[in-house]
């Protein structure tokens, strides 16, 4: 099992949790398995297509899976996944 | 750092005696402190951020202060823009700042800009500074700092925040990554809300803030490791810090090898936002404060839908039935289609929201209040405490 980090303007979708733990060989799985037991999440995260919003950011422990392997990127036991998305406080937009 | 400065900086012997407490580590000493005083530092925005941004880097003894805000001093600033006091209620926060930083350090030569930054003033401005602090409040500006900074090769200390979290890190260096690199697209408007619809602990703006000045000074002096190509995400309720590697983007649109932002553009549009912000739900049926008064009063059969947060109708509540707007999927065969239901939340967005989902599930006598139960404060009843 690895844990997923939430990021706060997203725990409301996942019954106020900071972290979920998940299974998964690969952060596609773990991320799949994420949406799977929290549905609301999915637009949140992807869009209708299914691809990953380009506004969120995926890290395994502190690496940017976008400079890895992307979804395939492998994931061990013990694993932190991190979602983070841009913040900018203040103002709406 | 660099600067452009061609006169050689000293300290008066006042300044010396001010300063002691730097003077006296061997990591600042005379050539640090003389490095503050000739480094011109832009601060964009003066509100959570910036008060307490601005107010260390005035301190420390930064020579050159640029302060940039077109905003007024409101009252539930005063919550978490330090710089501010009551009294300045009302003033400009530019010149509420000013006050306070020159009492501060007399020293200070500030210079303040009492104006919007845009893709029409960015690159002059900047071009006349060191580096710059983004303490800004939107995404649009986030972009345009980023990409004026990448333009100008100015860094971009940069500090965000969000409730109980907030991120910091310095974006623009020549060889580091730029905030596109890590945010290559916005998201679109009213998916991330704004401390006014989701609040801010008020301390948050301030241990960013303070870490921004601190990532400033660092540069500014060339010590310790900058937040260079880091992340680093702060969580205030669990008092946790992590970080996260950052990388530039050889294919980033601003500071990759090919760039294709080569001048700024239209943030606004390239945010998604068209004209005025304005909350509503398009063709949604809206019924106004007064008619709803009145009809409430004629004793009319109307069902009154708060789909605020609990801890909302704890502050004020038009007695309302509650269920939050996130769980009106979940609890909608409580309402029944059968009755007239005005919705109504704080300011008319979410109810907006609320009423397009029940037309959906088949409910035609909804409408929605429009401005909420603040406009209700405003024009029915100014007992209703606004918040």
């Amino acid at each position: 099992m690895s844990k997923i980090h939430i990021p706060t303007p997203l725990r409301q979708y996942v019954g106020k949790q900071s972290s979920v733990e998940v299974t998964g060989t690969t952060v596609g799985e773990a991320m799949s398995s994420l949406v799977a037991q929290h549905p609301d999440l999915r637009k949140h995260l992807y869009t209708d297509e299914g691809k990953l919003r380009s506004f969120v950011n995926v890290y395994v422990n502190d690496e940017d899976i976008r400079y890895l392997q992307k979804e395939a990127t492998a994931v061990k036991d013990g694993d932190d996944i991190s979602i983070v998305p841009s913040i900018a406080g203040g103002i709406a937009g | 750092m660099a600067t452009t400065t061609e006169i050689p900086v000293t300290l008066n012997k006042d300044e010396i005696l001010r300063y002691s407490r730097h003077l006296i580590m061997p990591e600042v000493g005379m050539e640090g402190q003389q490095k503050l005083k000739a480094a011109r530092v832009l601060c964009i925005g003066t509100g959570g951020l910036g008060s307490p941004l601005a107010l260390y880097l005035a301190a420390a003894g930064v020579g050159t202060l640029g302060l940039v805000d077109f905003d007024v001093v409101d009252y539930t600033n005063l919550q978490r823009q330090i710089i501010h006091s009551t009294a300045d209620v009302g003033r400009k926060k530019l010149d509420s700042a000013a006050d306070k930083l020159k009492g501060i350090n007399p020293y200070l030569n500030l210079r303040t800009f009492d104006t919007r930054l845009s893709s029409a003033n960015a690159l002059e401005l900047f071009r006349e500074f060191d580096i710059i602090a983004d303490g800004t409040d939107n995404f649009p500006t986030r972009y345009l700092v980023n990409d004026a900074c990448v333009l100008t090769g100015k860094p971009n200390v940069y500090g965000s925040i969000f409730r109980f979290e907030g991120q910091a890190s310095v974006f623009a260096t020549e060889d580091g990554p730029c905030y596109r690199c890590l945010y290559p697209e916005p998201p679109p408007p009213g998916l991330v809300p704004s401390c006014a619809e989701g609040g801010v602990l008020g301390i948050l703006p301030g241990l960013v803030g303070v870490m921004q000045a601190t990532e400033v000074i660092k540069l500014i002096l060339g010590i310790g490791d900058p937040l260079i190509g880091r992340l680093l995400l702060i969580d205030a309720l669990g008092m946790k810090f992590r970080e996260l590697k950052l990388r530039k983007n050889p294919d980033c649109p601003a500071c990759g090898t090919h760039p294709t932002v080569t001048k700024l553009i239209d943030y606004n549009e390239f945010c998604g936002i068209r004209g005025e912000e304005k909350p509503v739900a398009s063709g949604v049926p809206e019924i106004q404060v007064e008619e709803l008064k009145r009809r409430l009063d004629a004793k009319e059969d109307l069902f009154v839908l708060d789909v605020r947060e609990p801890h909302e109708y704890q502050i004020c509540n038009l007695g309302g039935y509650l269920i939050p707007l996130n769980d009106l999927p979940k609890r909608v065969n409580e309402l029944d289609s059968s009755r007239e239901i005005v919705v109504h939340c704080k300011m008319g967005g979410r109810s907006a929201k609320a009423v397009a989902f029940l037309q959906q599930a088949g409910f035609s006598k909804v409408h929605n209040l429009a401005g909420g139960i603040t406009a209700w404060s405003d024009r029915v009843d100014p007992k209703v405490p606004k918040y």
